[in-house]
């Protein structure tokens, strides 16, 4: 059960930080539509995270609820990729990190529906729809910013030449992963990190962009050891529910 | 692909076509295809409802006026939220998609003509208002996850589109 608990963790927190993050952007994406979009697939991603949290407070049993879930655990017992952290610098970055992740995302999910956990199939089938939309708007900006320009295509390919160390992360498994995968609950992920990377080259070759080389990549995440920016996201997110605890809307 | 119907109790039924989804007042969540059980027991009745969106923060408000409506006619709700199998806008009722349009809502295209509208490779979302195909794309989120914003070429009205869901 601890492994279950902790795998739907390595899901499921990447979707809460990443909404998170774009959450952040409300009110100042760099125009109305983007930042619509933007909050839009910030909702997406919290409504996933909820589904998967309302899943784990079920299996811990009282008094966990999704909110204790979400908002009273410690830094090291979130289990999403560095990417997910990463801050919200220009407009490229926010593009350049959920394109990186959109393409995991949705291949993750197309797999996940056909899990033997009912539950965790319910809810990537529901997500698997949403992420579709989400893949296409992000890798429709990587192309209008690589291929517009001279100054947004260097500035989409510095975003993607800096966030691409933390691609690998997303496909290092941990004993959880390998406990679910055992068992046909889990998705074995380093299955389709071929058609990852083909698919990220595939776009940003048609961005008119060079897919990056990097001889090092960045990772802890999954295990809990975070970059230094993720105490600043959780102590905005979960200051309410510190302050006052059991606070409700 | 399967469309499964829903099992709704008749009496039920009638109470559930007065609700409607808050975002969206003209349609009714019968219409939308959100209900997936109406059931009775005595006077107790048992619904199950499905997000559209799994982000949607309508369903509370659904719930809500569920159980209110009821609660007028006698029963007492007990609303569950099922995930599976996920909404589709395949179960949108006829009715439900002349609401829409008449509400200024562009109803959903089938998947390949959704994708080919939403890449603004063909013109083939129709204006609500004046009927016209000469639309464009203005962003592929509108006001609410479900759906995505136009405008119209000929009147240059701005309206929504609900998006393909299958």
């Amino acid at each position: 059960m601890q492994h279950l608990i902790h795998y739907i963790f390595g899901i499921a927190d990447n979707c809460l930080i990443l909404g998170q993050r774009l959450g952040e952007l409300c009110g100042h994406g760099p125009s109305l539509e983007t930042d619509i979009a933007l909050t839009n697939m910030s909702l997406d991603l919290l409504g996933q995270t909820r589904s998967y949290y309302q899943y784990v407070a079920k299996l811990q049993g009282a008094p966990a609820t999704e909110d204790t879930v979400a908002f009273l655990r410690t830094e090291r017992e979130y289990r999403n990729v560095l990417l997910a952290e990463q801050p919200n610098t220009d407009f490229a970055h926010v593009i350049a990190r959920h394109f990186y992740f959109d393409v995991f995302h949705l291949l993750l999910l197309e797999k996940l529906q056909h899990s033997n956990d009912a539950t965790l199939a319910a809810i990537a089938a529901k997500a698997v729809k949403e992420v579709s939309y989400h893949k296409r708007f992000t890798s429709d900006w990587v192309k209008r910013l690589g291929d517009g320009t001279a100054e947004s295509h260097q500035r989409m390919q510095d975003a993607i030449d800096a966030l691409f160390i933390f691609t690998d992360e997303l496909f290092q498994q941990t004993d959880a992963d390998l406990a679910m995968i055992e068992t046909g609950v889990g998705i074995d992920v380093t299955v389709f990190k071929e058609v990852y990377y083909n698919t990220v080259r595939d776009i940003l070759t048609e961005a008119t962009l060079v897919m990056p080389e990097s001889p090092y990549f960045r990772s802890g995440g999954k295990s809990g050891i975070h970059s230094e920016h993720m105490g600043y996201i959780l102590a905005e997110m979960q200051y309410m529910q510190r302050t006052y605890p059991n606070m409700t809307w | 692909m399967t469309v499964l119907t829903p099992e709704i109790d008749a009496r039920l039924g009638a109470i559930l076509r007065t609700v409607s989804d808050p975002e969206i007042p003209v349609l009714s969540i019968m219409d939308m295809g959100v209900v997936r059980k109406a059931e009775l027991n005595g006077t107790v009745a048992e619904i199950a409802i499905t997000p559209t969106y799994s982000g949607c923060p309508a369903m509370d408000v659904i719930g809500d006026e569920i159980k209110k409506a009821l609660a007028v006619h006698g029963f007492t709700a007990n609303v569950e939220l099922v995930l599976a199998p996920a909404w589709s806008t395949d179960w949108i009722t006829p009715e439900g998609r002349r609401a829409l349009e008449k509400y200024g809502i562009a109803a959903p295209l089938d998947p390949i003509s959704d994708k080919d509208a939403l890449l603004g490779n063909r013109k083939l979302v129709r204006c609500p208002q004046c009927g016209t195909n000469n639309t464009h794309l203005v962003s592929q989120f509108g006001s609410t996850a479900c759906k995505a914003l136009f405008q119209c070429d000929e009147c240059l009205e701005p309206f929504d589109y609900f998006k393909c869901l299958k």
